[in-house]
């Protein structure tokens, strides 16, 4: 083994050890995640989404009657790691298995988690029609413009010039088609009560997503309609690259075409914005 | 003796979740954290170390993918030295 090259100066503090003269500000997994561990790649973005997620229900107070519907993607891998009631839908179709278990039980905080592949390439018209018809449920597209489970390639998302494994050199509209931005597209449609698109590439808009989260919920709560955060994510490995240039690259890339902010909202104020 | 620097919180680190992603060391405002450089945990990845100055802002905590950080404010701030460690 090469000898450890980090400067003498470095004093590194033991840190294997929960010291007793302090309060703890933040636990490894938060309360609604049982399992930490999961099997996406190193620095993926859509473990930080799904804990923002998770931490707006435990602060609302709805864990025992939120009800989470996965689509198909990256992000199913969090299905047997949450503590709340899951189903999994098929491709895109999360937005209708979810408009069925909000209509039967229409007092529970119904929520998706699909990947931008997922609802925006496999089942666009099934979102589209749910916000439509003011469907009391909230929807969450974790948003990486690659289709990162099925091979890496790009989707209606992808941002000009993202690299993809077949837009390697970037996606250039003329051969590939132009991205759509899909939280513009919902709210402009009548039956949203909140859209918002937030990002994980730094803590502070880790902290504005969760707030995005908490919005939301709170939308659907008071029964306001669709609520649809969108949140963009890094995708290290299909964007090729390093994990530590990731959150860069999404704020180069990726946020200059999908802007991050409130939408829409039709509670009284909203403090994210 | 060395210039004596404050302490206001630390971390636990659970290096076996680490996958080396070096998300927490971008986020660290204080740049108090460093990855290894030869070391690596079981799974063979390199991890984050703590260094001098931590604030407890919990910025790791946030963008870590792997869930390993514990984050803590000590109930008075300490002071560190190299002599003596952290008082």
């Amino acid at each position: 083994m090469t000898e450890d090259r980090r400067p003498k100066e470095l004093f590194v503090i033991p840190s294997s050890e929960a010291p007793t003269d302090a309060s703890r500000v933040a636990d490894f997994t938060p309360d609604l995640i049982d399992v930490g561990e999961h099997h996406l790649c190193p620095g993926c973005g859509e473990p930080i989404a799904i804990r923002a997620v998770m931490d707006a229900i435990a602060l609302l107070g709805l864990a025992e009657k939120s009800v989470a519907v996965f689509g198909i993607g990256c992000s199913t891998a969090f299905s047997n790691n949450l503590d709340v009631e899951v189903l999994q839908a098929l491709h895109g179709r999360a937005p209708s298995v979810a408009t069925g278990v909000s209509r039967v039980r229409p007092g529970l905080a119904v929520f998706t988690i699909q990947g931008d592949g997922d609802m925006a390439n496999e089942g666009l018209q099934e979102v589209l029609h749910c916000a439509a018809r003011g469907e009391n449920i909230v929807c969450i597209m974790l948003n990486n413009g690659v289709f990162g489970e099925t091979g890496g390639h790009l989707t209606v998302t992808t941002t000009i010039g993202q690299r993809t494994k077949n837009t390697i050199e970037g996606r250039d509209a003329a051969k590939h088609g132009h991205p759509m931005r899909i939280a513009e597209l919902l709210a402009q449609i009548d039956g949203v009560g909140y859209v918002a698109r937030g990002a994980v590439n730094d803590a502070g808009n880790v902290a504005r997503t969760k707030r995005m989260m908490v919005e939301a919920f709170t939308a659907q709560q008071q029964g306001l309609g669709l609520s649809f955060v969108e949140v963009l994510t890094m995708c290290p490995t299909g964007w090729f690259v390093p994990t530590d240039e990731a959150p860069n690259y999404l704020a180069e890339t990726i946020a200059g075409t999908h802007a991050v902010g409130v939408l829409r909202s039709a509670l009284p104020s909203s403090p994210s914005d | 003796m060395s210039k004596p620097q404050q302490v206001r919180g630390t971390v636990v680190i659970d290096v076996e979740a680490c996958k080396g992603c070096d998300l927490c060391i971008e986020a660290c405002k204080p740049e108090v954290l460093a990855m290894t450089t030869a070391e690596t945990n079981t799974r063979g990845y390199r991890f984050p170390q703590l260094l001098v100055g931590c604030t407890g802002c919990r910025a790791c905590a946030d963008v870590c993918p792997d869930f390993c950080f514990s984050v803590f404010r000590f109930d008075e701030p300490k002071t560190w030295t190299a002599e003596s460690g952290l008082q």
